[in-house]
């Protein structure tokens, strides 16, 4: 006779890409490369932005690369390559986000250790994104003038698992009537303390901070100092 | 729609469980999920009830206990419920917090075996 039971698992849904990722981490802190993992709705301009900051990284000498998570075409590996640095397309063909496999599967043969910085641009997707975790130790919110200053109060899971925020075309922030205040406290109300860029791919606004800010992070990486907390649970 | 590769996970969490423990048919699994998730519920179980036909999870009922988010208040130096995810203050005294305790949980709690007809049986008599 068998005996109806219950088996007391209390485990994590996604403890695979959990393990996986905190690996990757660990890899990626020992080679001393800084990843950020970016998150937003399509069209925010994470190609654009990502592209200035190669680019920029380039010019002073600082190795870095990019993946590009997108359900179909290889445009945007494309238009990040025009930087210079070497780019990977993660094709999904239809997953509405990337996972740590995914990510570690599309590094396979590049010298990790002769980077300093990775950068993961995740698909456009304001929720799917929230819960796998990529290896990354910076997680990267962006939000566009052009969206509306309600998005964080909109997708606040997401905004609250970033450590960092941008907002994009502030040169076009007059034009969308764009309410900084607004914009910040609602970033404020779901992220408390989280710092956040004002940027432009366009005039090159902001990105000088943002990367200061990266250099910043990758110093603290390097010298063993703990990051700040994020995520907890 | 990320619910279908949770649901995916949930599955092949569940029969690993149930091919150590012996084998048997998954009468229903717990699940905790946190308000700050992202997960919606009736996604998760639309593909709950896609991934799980011909495994042991079959008939299985989807049980999901929601979890809200927690956060610490250093002001009032407890733990506070909040109603909503919009706002991280502590509802009472509106002192902002990031220090979440609860409400990103995305777990497997526990599978519950179907016994045979008769144990079924029986176990009713037990509680009886």
């Amino acid at each position: 006779m068998i005996e109806p039971r219950i088996l007391e698992v209390r485990t994590k849904i996604l403890k695979k890409n959990d393990e996986l990722a905190r690996e990757m981490r660990e890899r990626f802190v020992r080679a001393g490369v800084l990843v950020v993992n970016m998150v937003s709705s399509p069209g925010t301009g994470k190609t654009a932005f990502l592209k200035q900051a190669l680019a920029r990284l380039l010019a002073r000498g600082e190795p870095c690369a990019a993946v590009v998570g997108d359900l179909e075409t290889d445009n945007d590996a494309r238009r990040l390559a025009e930087s210079g640095a070497p780019v990977r397309q993660i094709m999904t063909h239809g997953l509405c986000h990337l996972e740590a496999d995914m990510v570690e599967k599309h590094l396979e043969g590049w010298d990790i250790a002769s980077l300093r910085y990775l950068f993961i641009e995740n698909v456009g997707n304001l929720v799917c994104p929230t819960s796998w975790d990529l290896g990354e130790s910076v997680r990267l919110a962006l939000l566009s003038v052009t969206e509306g200053e309600d998005k964080p109060l909109k997708y606040p899971g997401l905004f609250n698992t970033a450590d960092v925020a941008a907002i994009t075309k502030i040169d076009l922030a007059a034009a969308c009537e764009f309410d900084r205040a607004k914009a910040l406290v609602n970033i404020e109300a779901v992220r408390p303390g989280m710092r956040v860029f004002e940027t432009s791919a366009k005039t090159g606004a902001g990105l000088d901070a943002w990367l200061a800010y990266l250099a910043e992070r990758r110093r603290a990486l390097v010298d063993g100092t703990p990051p700040p907390p994020r995520r907890s649970v | 729609m990320h619910e279908l590769s949770i649901a995916s996970r949930v599955v092949e969490l569940v029969v690993e469980q149930v091919c150590s423990a012996g084998g048997g048919r998954v009468a229903a699994v717990t699940l905790k999920i946190g308000a700050l998730s992202c997960v919606h519920e009736d996604a998760l179980r639309f593909s709950f009830n896609l991934v799980r036909e011909e495994t042991p999870l079959a008939n299985a009922e989807l049980r999901v206990v929601t979890v809200p988010v927690v956060i610490w208040c250093a002001a009032c130096g407890r733990e506070v419920t909040l109603p909503g995810i919009q706002k991280f203050a502590c509802p009472e005294c509106g002192t902002p917090s990031g220090d979440i305790r609860a409400g990103r949980e995305l777990d497997l709690e526990s599978v519950e075996l179907a016994g045979d007809a008769a144990a079924v049986e029986a176990a009713k008599g037990r509680i009886i």
